[in-house]
């Protein structure tokens, strides 16, 4: 728990930032039925986010990494509008969207396990060439749908909760069953741990690698469906653009390693919530736009340095008494309150 | 015989770590032109006090005379400027750059801001000359071998003007050669006056190369010996604190065996061990000896299915049995402790019981996990029947001393109990007592019918536990010994020199 408390200090501190700038910010109303708010923003249109990074977050456990997700998003967001448009059927274009992306991560499980390609070289060629696929699928136009049905993924609402943040919650919650409960977790943290003990230990180690690309592209795939249902169009050119690096952003501010081995699965939710929220902080405090990424960037740094132990070590031994067990006795309290 | 005054002395050093007193007033003083050996069990305060020798923990209280002057290392470099140079049991090389790269490395001649190749050069080779090596210098160190590179580990060392050299387990990856290889730079080293702190786990190293000897024990200075003043078994007894039972062939009589388990026929993968044909029984303990490279891990890898062969067929029971991966052996039920644990074995990130439950969890697949109650019981059963320390399963495995570790690997296979357990060099780097206890150990899971291929650089181990002896040289199996009366460590030792023929 306590891998988590820098990551919730910094939230909380985004968030406290935000209520100084606008005091109804933590305002939570509801309108004809549905639930309104800045905080239900942030859940919302962090979403997408959220579930690629989890998925991010899997792969980098094994000691990988998926730079194809953002085109990943694109294809299925692409493919599912552009079956709705033919046809209609909504459940058949989700279907085939998703089952597309589950074959583009085995394509990327099978480079990185399978022939032994770098990680970030083998999803780098489907980062490019899964670019070209969505604007091939989309024949490089927007393609708008009409389809309430389809609207429901990214916009609608169920039991006053927007419908995304739901899917997140369920999407959270089998992949936690599947880490935690079972025993897949513990097994990708061997493998990315140590590859080679794993194997003489007797884990199937390539299959757990291409598993694991395969889940990743399915999340980047529900995260697409999410983006292109909230405008009820496609993009094949911007949808999920630079998605993988706010991704990989968020699991290292979640704590997991990018050498592989532990990964949090709550510490990546924190980390993609850190990254929404920082998003909504620019526009809120009023930041000129195009100064907008360079402050999004400093504040990350800012992130990323509070994180690690030997920089707090530093600026702590500097600015506080000397003695070395009292800071982590003062963690501690900080925790349980 | 007038003594020189010490280069270094150390005195009542003590070092504190949370919850664990690691130096207790100990003293240690180095005479210039002597090799003095540091001796201790694990977790006696070798590296500990090795670390705060070359300033990388600070002591809590004693002082450290260098050259009759006080001093205190903010660190390794400032340790090294003052002369007192380090070589640790890893190379801390880098393997991809030459071999004077390496040597120079941080510290290049320059000339007018770049770097002066042909000095360097010419630098480099004329220290390995003091070492009487001949190397060529701007070779890439990785085509040498680990022996060699180590002699560039001390090259390097030594080029700072060192008074002291600290060699910290030097030889444990080396074979008998390139330890003879060492120990004759070590001598010359010696000759010019430097004092050398050595530290091995092996006694024979020992008694050959010291000259003089510091003991400690948990953490407390035990005194300091002339080598040849004591004998090994006084020795063994100070390190450990108590009177070693002579440890004699653990096997009380011969027996028979008569249902061979796994027999291997013209079994060989091309380019790492020729064809050969070895059977194990039931109940048996097959131990391996040959030097190093001769072919022992080799033959290890193939009956686990760690690399395919390339001929041959392998029996489980007397049935044909494909062991094409670890997967394979371990449904016969054939375990195997690898002999580089770090590479090989531990996943360093995961705690201690996570590690140990690990091959019986991936025999059982991801979507059955194994109980947690199932997994505590196992882990502590375990824990408490190697004697692990710290005897807390949720420690991290990274943390836990060379012999601990070993210990749970050896638990993770113990837990799937197989029918063949083979453990190569499963008592390397580790110290006395616990070494006692892995063999002691494999004793007694042969007596339960369990059979065992051992695999050991020291032939006095292997011929204490086997019933029967292969004889490796050349990547070929060339002498299948019972071991019976007649059979010693010479006997051995001619095997492996002669190939077998005599």
């Amino acid at each position: 728990m306590k891998r988590l408390l820098w990551p919730l200090l910094v939230l909380a501190a985004l968030l406290a930032v935000n209520l100084f700038f606008t005091p109804s910010f933590f305002s939570v109303e509801m309108k004809e039925g549905h639930l309104y708010g800045s905080l239900i923003d942030i859940l919302r249109f962090g979403a997408p986010l959220i579930l690629v990074s989890l998925g991010m977050t899997l792969v980098i456990a094994t000691g990988g990494i998926d730079l194809s997700v953002g085109s990943v998003v694109a294809i299925s967001g692409a493919l599912a509008c552009l079956r709705i448009s033919e046809d209609g059927g909504v459940f058949s274009a989700v279907v085939l969207a998703l089952g597309l992306c589950v074959l583009l991560g085995l394509w990327n499980g099978f480079l990185v396990a399978g022939v032994g390609i770098q990680p970030i070289i083998a999803t780098l060629i489907l980062m490019v060439a899964g670019r070209g696929l969505a604007q091939l699928i989309t024949d490089g136009q927007i393609i708008t749908v009409n389809s309430p049905s389809y609207k429901v993924i990214g916009g609608g609402y169920l039991l006053t909760v927007p419908f995304g943040i739901l899917l997140v919650l369920v999407v959270l919650g089998v992949t936690a069953f599947l880490t935690r409960r079972l025993a897949l977790g513990v097994l990708i943290e061997s493998v990315g741990g140590n590859a080679e003990a794993s194997r003489l230990a007797g884990i199937r180690a390539r299959g757990i690698v291409i598993t694991v690309y395969a889940f990743a592209a399915l999340c980047a795939g529900v995260a697409g469906l999410m983006i292109s249902s909230n405008v009820s169009s496609a993009d094949g050119n911007n949808a999920g653009l630079w998605i993988e690096l706010d991704a990989i952003l968020a699991v290292v501010i979640g704590g997991t390693s990018l050498s592989g081995g532990r990964f949090s699965l709550g510490g990546t939710v924190l980390g993609a919530l850190i990254i929404q929220t920082l998003t909504t902080t620019i526009y809120s405090v009023g930041v000129p736009p195009e100064t907008t990424l360079l402050v999004k960037a400093l504040v990350v740094a800012a992130v990323c340095l509070l994180q690690s132990p030997k920089f707090r070590d530093k600026v702590f031994r500097r600015a506080g008494p000397p003695s070395s067990p009292r800071p982590a006795a003062e963690e501690k309290v900080r925790v349980t309150a | 015989m007038d003594v020189p005054a010490p280069v270094l002395r150390m005195s009542g050093i003590g070092k504190q770590f949370p919850g664990v007193r690691a130096l207790d007033g100990v003293d240690l003083r180095l005479l210039p032109g002597e090799v003095h050996a540091l001796m201790g069990e694990n977790g006696a305060g070798k590296s500990t006090l090795i670390k705060v020798l070359t300033g990388v923990h600070p002591a809590d209280s004693g002082t450290i005379e260098l050259a009759g002057r006080t001093v205190s290392f903010a660190g390794p470099l400032e340790a090294q400027q003052a002369g007192i140079s380090t070589v640790y049991q890893e190379v801390n090389l880098c393997a991809n750059l030459s071999v004077a790269e390496n040597i120079f490395i941080g510290r290049e001649p320059r000339r007018r801001g770049r770097i002066d190749w042909k000095r360097m050069r010419a630098r480099a080779a004329e220290l390995l000359e003091r070492l009487e090596l001949d190397v060529d210098v701007s070779a890439p160190l990785s085509s040498y071998s680990l022996a060699l590179q180590q002699m560039v580990a001390i090259a390097r060392a030594i080029d700072v003007e060192a008074r002291v050299l600290i060699l910290d387990e030097p030889t444990s990856s080396l074979d008998a050669g390139e330890v003879r290889q060492l120990f004759h730079v070590m001598r010359r080293l010696k000759e010019e006056g430097i004092a050398i702190l050595f530290v091995s786990h092996f006694l024979d190293q020992i008694y050959e190369i010291s000259d003089r000897m510091t003991i400690l024990r948990n953490g407390r200075l035990v005194g300091e010996y002339l080598t040849r003043e004591l004998s090994q078994v006084t020795l063994v007894s100070k390190m450990i604190g108590q009177e070693l039972a002579e440890l004699e062939r653990l096997h009380g009589e011969a027996r028979t065996f008569d249902r061979p388990l796994v027999e291997a026929r013209e079994l060989g993968r091309t380019g790492a061990v020729e064809p050969f044909s070895l059977t194990i029984h039931e109940g048996e303990v097959v131990g391996l000896a040959g030097l190093l490279g001769s072919g022992r891990t080799e033959i290890a890898r193939l009956l686990f299915g760690a690399d395919h062969a390339s001929s041959g067929e392998v029996a489980v029971g007397g049935v044909p049995a494909a062991l094409r991966t670890p997967r394979a052996a371990m449904a016969h039920r054939i375990a195997f402790c690898s002999e580089n644990r770090k590479r090989d074995g531990l996943i360093p990130d995961l705690t201690v019981r996570e590690n140990i439950v690990l091959a019986l969890q991936a025999t059982r697949g991801w979507t059955r996990p194994v109980p947690r109650d199932q997994q505590d019981e196992l882990v502590g059963r375990y824990v408490k029947a190697l004697k692990i320390s710290p005897p807390n399963p949720e420690h991290l495995v990274r943390n836990l001393s060379g012999g601990n570790q070993q210990k749970v690997v050896l638990a993770r296979w113990l837990i799937l109990e197989p029918r063949l357990l083979i453990l190569d060099e499963p008592t390397r780097g580790i110290d006395v007592g616990a070494k006692a206890e892995i063999q002691r150990l494999v004793a007694e899971l042969s007596d339960g019918g369990m059979a065992v291929l051992f695999i050991s650089a020291e032939l006095e181990e292997v011929l204490r536990l086997s019933h029967r002896v292969g004889v490796l040289r050349d990547r070929r199996l060339v002498a299948d010994l019972p071991n019976d009366d007649t059979l010693t460590t010479d006997r051995l030792m001619e095997t492996i020199a002669s190939g077998g023929r005599a």
